[in-house]
């Protein structure tokens, strides 16, 4: 009886983990959209679309190295990337196949400071890291 | 002591200290928060590579570390300071540091432990199509060939 309440309990408590880091990413994303409307009156709600755009976007103000997002993540998201500049791999960035991503808001903040910078040459609005975690979680 | 005694405490020694068995190893890095913070983009290097005075410049330095901001908040880049000059080559001299610390100039600050001449002579046999395999990417991939080279050993050529 123990080891099937053992066994139960361990069941409850894998989607019980998903479900908090859902909580935590939602609450980010949530963060994201009182910047982006307070620095844009019109701000409608963030779009999976715009998000994919931005991760494909070739810029040009940044690094040659990484000229896109898909330089180290790849072209497939839910693919494991490597960094352009130091070989290291690199988690798959898609909610659906790493749900631990976009769950620590000082680790999200750290990433796209340092990784906006490098792609785009300037740091990332709130309208854009919220579109893009809005795409990443659809993926 | 004993026969017995001094047979223990020798397998003890030789058990705590692998740099004993070759001088391919430096001391991993240990810290958990070191571990995971100079290890998010490339390997944590083992601070035994460079004198302390080179891990307190770079950590001077993060604003733009090899063109990257790798700044952090205050209190974790202390405690990363901390760590990597207690553990420098200079401090601990461990294994393959005193070979890399003997080819740094006195009182120089060196930031890239691949420029080391210690690192140059190691590598000098190695063909230029490995380091332009698109897994290895930069020479300072270490773990792309050592693969040991996170628990600090490199004896794998």
């Amino acid at each position: 009886m123990n080891r099937v309440l053992f066994l139960a309990a361990i069941l409850a408590a894998a989607p019980a983990a998903v479900m908090a880091a859902d909580a935590r990413r939602d609450a980010i994303i949530a963060d994201y959209a009182v910047q982006a409307g307070k620095a844009a009156p019109g701000f409608a709600g963030f779009s999976a679309r715009r998000g994919e755009a931005l991760f494909r976007t070739r810029w040009a103000g940044g690094d040659e190295r990484t000229p896109s997002c898909t330089a180290c993540h790849t072209e497939n998201p839910r693919a494991p990337g490597r960094n352009a500049k130091t070989g290291r791999p690199i988690d798959p960035v898609a909610v659906s196949v790493n749900p631990a991503r976009f769950t620590d808001r000082d680790e999200v903040e750290k990433q796209f400071r340092r990784d906006c910078k490098s792609v785009l040459g300037r740091a990332c609005t709130p309208l854009e890291k919220g579109d893009y975690l809005t795409f990443m979680r659809e993926q | 002591m004993t026969m017995r005694r001094v047979i223990v405490l020798a397998a003890a020694l030789l058990a705590a200290t692998p740099a004993i068995a070759g001088d391919d190893w430096v001391p991993p890095v240990k810290d958990p928060m070191v571990r995971k913070e100079c290890g998010a983009c490339h390997m944590a290097f083992q601070p035994a590579f460079l004198p302390a005075r080179s891990w307190d410049r770079m950590m001077n330095e993060l604003a733009d570390h090899f063109g990257e901001d790798a700044t952090l908040s205050a209190d974790k880049a202390r405690a990363i300071r901390n760590y990597l000059t207690a553990n420098a080559g200079d401090v601990v001299a461990a294994g393959r540091a005193s070979k890399y610390m003997r080819a740094v100039a006195p009182g120089g600050t060196p930031q890239r432990i691949t420029l080391n001449p210690d690192f140059e002579r190691k590598h000098r046999k190695i063909p230029d199509r490995v380091w332009k395999d698109p897994r290895v990417v930069t020479r300072s991939n270490c773990p792309a060939c050592h693969r040991g080279a996170e628990q600090g050993w490199y004896d794998d050529d």
